[in-house]
């Protein structure tokens, strides 16, 4: 048992399971905005989608995923060249901060997610 | 005349290591890699690598050869050798100790980690613990390892987390006695086993698959430990 506390669900069986629904969501998010785009769509078309309740559901639950998705993913690249075997004793601090950024990076998207959304 | 290529290092007198080249003329015969290398020791003993018994069974002589890893004795050249090279080098991601000698404690101590031992905390029986036929052969495809380490050593998980990824060849171990009715501590296993390292590194590149010289396949067993940890916390 290795114990990590900067994972996302602390269990790597939790972790995956979010990972793979996490991208189905985001998977099924892109084809239906794809469809749109490609069926072609004017400024008034667009507000109105966004303005049923379930487009918007939709779109949060994406970027919400979009948040689990990329913190996963991401924190599995730093602790694997982000540490203190690839990069001596600055691994750890380098590791933290670039963990810290992500975690702000993705705060920020949820909340002007949530704006975008709901704020027109 | 083969060009074989041979990566040196002794501790003791270089400063880096190096690649050593060597003419050798192979007499029109397939060679195993594990022949050259011996009449190279010949040539010169300095040449240092590990070996046994040169058929396959004990796992000693794991080395990079033309950048796939192998057993050496069971590698014939016409296998191997394209361009008329051949390139020796050790284990990748180990340390290496002289030569074509790595240092395995790091593997050793994942393999220790899955506690790879019979554990039923029943009353002993008067005979054997027995089993169907149809468990037994649930052990087939898992049993057979013989810890060479050329997946383990294949694998880039392995080579960025040595001290937290189990790596391919003990989670293999940690499937045999999982699967294994006779065992009782599964649940305990499963676990030891759960954190976001020990199994959840592997990303199922197969590259344990594709040089396993006993064509064992690491990566569906550790799918089958991954539904086992799903089916229990779900």
């Amino acid at each position: 048992m290795v114990t990590a506390i900067t994972s996302f669900g602390r269990s790597g069986t939790s972790d995956w399971l979010v990972q793979r629904v996490s991208g189905v969501i985001l998977l099924a998010y892109f084809v239906f905005i794809a469809a749109v785009v490609v069926t072609g769509v004017d400024y008034a078309g667009w507000k109105a989608l966004f303005g049923q309740t379930w487009v918007r559901v939709f779109s949060l639950m994406a970027v919400l995923s979009l948040a689990a998705h990329a913190w996963i993913g991401l924190w599995a690249v730093v602790t694997d060249y982000l540490t203190e075997r690839m990069m001596g004793t600055s691994g750890n601090v380098l590791r933290i901060s670039a963990q810290l950024v992500i975690a702000l990076i993705l705060f920020v998207y949820v909340v002007w997610g949530v704006q975008i959304l709901w704020g027109y | 005349m083969l060009q074989v290529s041979i990566y040196r290092y002794n501790p003791e007198t270089d400063q880096q290591p190096y690649m050593q080249d060597f003419q050798f003329d192979t007499e029109g015969k397939d060679l195993m890699v594990l022949d050259v290398l011996e009449q190279l020791k010949a040539r010169d003993s300095s040449v240092t690598y590990r070996r046994s018994c040169r058929e396959g069974v004990c796992g000693s002589d794991g080395l990079n050869i033309n950048g796939k890893n192998g057993l050496a004795c069971i590698t014939p050249l016409s296998d191997t050798v394209k361009n008329n090279k051949l390139v020796i080098r050790p284990l990748p991601g180990l340390p290496v100790i002289r030569d074509l000698i790595v240092d395995m404690s790091m593997f050793y101590a994942q393999y220790e980690k899955i506690q790879p031992y019979l554990q039923n905390n029943t009353p002993a029986p008067a005979i054997e613990r027995l089993q169907s036929p149809e468990d037994r052969a649930k052990l087939d495809g898992l049993y057979e390892c013989i810890l060479c380490a050329c997946c383990s050593t294949s694998c880039p998980s392995f080579w960025w987390n040595p001290d937290r990824f189990i790596g391919p060849a003990g989670l293999l171990q940690a499937y045999r006695f999982l699967a294994d009715t006779r065992d009782t501590a599964t649940d305990e296993r499963l676990s030891r086993l759960d954190d976001p390292f020990s199994v959840f590194r592997c990303h199922g590149i197969q590259n344990c698959v594709n040089v396993c010289p006993k064509g064992l396949n690491p990566t569906r067993a550790i799918g089958h430990i991954r539904t086992m940890l799903l089916t229990r916390a779900t």
